[in-house]
């Protein structure tokens, strides 16, 4: 069973070599097995079962979606009707959702069946899925025998992937909470174009920037899930009037020809020499199937990570404010008048790294420091999203590193906020600019940690950006596993 | 402009978070560090820049003002800490 990818697996039903059921039931019992990875917040066995079930009526038949009977693990910041989702936040821990995020209804329609929610950084604001309410991801990868995070905040998604705890998983990502998970546990992780898949039904943390995207085994699988994540959707604004290509059709033709661009920036000071040496590998790589290699600038990028620590937390703090223990989750008991009531529900829910941000946000969206602080970030931006126009005169898609380094120990970062923000160095400047992102597995380190390297692609060109990843991952052919020290059996 | 145990207290009031005195020192310095590292963000002049308002190059859909949703109170009052009937209760909030 852990052989299989989505796309074996949905070919598998189609030939039917496995029913749904059997495949569901595998995938339940290794859930069960891995709980010390803490993976899952809730878990859905009776509900998999039921959606497995009617998958093989309808595959029986010779019907059924493009994701039919397929078990999928779903980040707990989709909103699942009638399923607790719970932002890995104590101030939402009890929340039953009476409605269905757009991403997750087109999964059901497509035939998915949802194993469980997975764990994450509380409101998706972290690095190391340590901020979570439910306690810290494990990753499947370990150094020696030292657990290391899962990255964050799609940690708990990652790890199940990693881990083979479901086919894929859905992530969501604010300034790389996609690819850096992905890339730190050995996986891939596609970050849409921002307007690409429906934020409606998503908890919000910085609206402007937050993506949902695939987390899965493969790049054809990223673009399978992708396929069905992605919608034009009435009830998110921003949902961009585009029809949804054939992703997977996308994957063929090869990369002859094509421009890849490598912004000189990117060279960080101090920077482990492994991560470079992957890099230049990669270019190689792209270059040996037919790619053109091309240097660009991309001269505001050591901007991009402060720029966004204005942005983000500026957007969450109104966001957030939603919370005030009256028309739904944690509520304070014994208060004195009703700002007493928001001001000890608000503490006692958020944790925190949340309370920091929101304080972070007030400040700059207050009085006499909006200029200065949240006025300038928003030119900042326009900056930064300039550089990429301007590289992409020259270049069809990007090559970078996707993280500074490999997975890291709990509590390694904890101490210093600005150092655990430092993982989001290659990843976040492509939320600011509202691009596709794929964070592709392509090595190892000498001490046997995933490392990976991202792509980041065209507005709305997720048919190229996934085609060049392809190259890529067919290159590294990275087919490392983590050995299995979570279940006991 | 250094976040010192005052400020940190008066933007906790704005956010409606109950910090303890106790938590005022900390968050200062932490928020400071913060401050501090943004602080190169000064050194790029963006006269003339356009602060951005849309990510992506596309205009706000519009719809027909009208109901198209609604009558759901039922449904509101399910995850309600206190509620009676369809109303939320709260602590006495006039004199």
């Amino acid at each position: 069973m852990s052989n299989f990818t989505l796309a074996s697996a949905r070919d598998a039903l189609k030939a039917k070599k496995i029913s749904s059921k059997e495949l569901t039931t595998a995938y339940i019992k290794a859930v069960e097995a891995a709980r010390p990875l803490n993976a899952y917040i809730t878990e859905t066995p009776d509900k998999a079962l039921e959606m497995a079930a009617a998958s093989d009526a309808r595959l029986a038949k010779g019907e059924g979606g493009a994701l039919e009977g397929l078990p999928l693990a779903i980040k707990d910041l989709f909103c699942t009707k009638g399923v607790r989702t719970t932002a890995g936040s104590k101030i939402l821990g009890n929340f039953i959702p009476p409605y269905e995020s757009t991403v997750t209804a087109n999964l059901w329609k497509a035939g998915a069946v949802m194993l469980g929610k997975t764990n994450l950084d509380e409101f998706a604001m972290g690095s190391s899925n340590e901020t979570s309410a439910s306690g810290p991801v494990f990753n499947p990868w370990r150094d020696g025998t030292k657990k290391l995070v899962p990255g964050g905040s799609s940690g708990g998604s990652a790890s199940a992937v990693a881990g083979d705890l479901c086919l894929a998983a859905t992530g969501t990502d604010t300034g790389g909470s996609i690819r850096q998970p992905a890339a730190i546990t050995g996986i891939v992780g596609l970050k849409p174009t921002y307007g690409r898949c429906s934020r409606w039904g998503i908890v919000a943390f910085a609206s402007s920037l937050d993506q949902a995207g695939p987390m899965t085994k493969t790049v054809r699988d990223a673009a399978i899930l992708l396929g069905s994540m992605a919608s034009i959707d009435p009830k998110d604004s921003t949902s961009t009037d585009l029809p949804v290509p054939d992703y997977e059709k996308a994957l063929e033709g090869g990369i002859k020809g094509l421009r890849v661009g490598i912004p000189r920036e990117y060279r960080m000071d101090g920077a482990p020499p492994e991560i470079a040496a992957l890099w230049d590998k990669g270019a190689e790589w792209l270059k040996a199937q037919g790619a053109e290699i091309v240097e660009v600038s991309l001269p505001h990028t050591k901007y991009a990570l402060p720029t966004y620590y204005i942005v983000a937390p500026a957007e969450a703090s109104s966001n957030l404010a939603r919370y005030d223990g009256v028309r739904f989750g944690h509520r304070a008991k014994d208060v004195k008048g009703i700002t007493d009531l928001y001001e000890k529900s608000r503490a006692e829910g958020f944790g925190l790294e949340v309370q920091r941000r929101i304080l972070i946000g007030t400040y700059v969206l207050s009085s006499g420091y909006y200029d200065a602080y949240y006025a300038r970030a928003q030119k900042l931006r326009t900056l930064i999203a300039r550089d990429f126009t301007e590289a992409y005169t020259q270049c069809d898609v990007l090559l970078t590193p996707a993280t500074p380094g490999p997975a890291f120990g709990l509590g390694e970062n904890s101490d210093d906020p600005v150092a655990m923000y430092l993982n989001d160095v290659f990843t976040v400047t492509v939320n600011l600019a509202g691009l596709p992102g794929l964070s592709v597995p392509a090595g190892l380190t000498a001490g046997g940690l995933p490392l990976g390297l991202q792509l980041i692609g065209k507005a709305f060109d997720e048919g190229t950006l996934l085609r060049a990843g392809l190259a890529l991952e067919t290159a590294a052919n990275f087919t490392h596993k983590p050995a299995n020290w979570w279940s006991a059996s | 402009m250094s976040v010192d145990r005052d400020t940190v207290r008066r933007i906790a009031k704005l956010a409606r978070l109950a910090v303890p005195e106790e938590r005022l020192d900390q968050l200062a310095g932490e928020l400071n560090g913060i401050f501090t590292w943004v602080e190169m963000l000064n050194e790029v002049d963006v006269t003339g820049v356009p602060a951005m308002t849309s990510v992506v190059a596309q205009k706000l859909k519009w719809r027909v003002d009208e109901v198209n949703d609604g009558g759901q109170a039922q449904a509101l009052m399910a995850n309600a800490p206190a509620h009676e009937e369809t109303f939320f209760v709260v602590p006495k909030v006039v004199e």
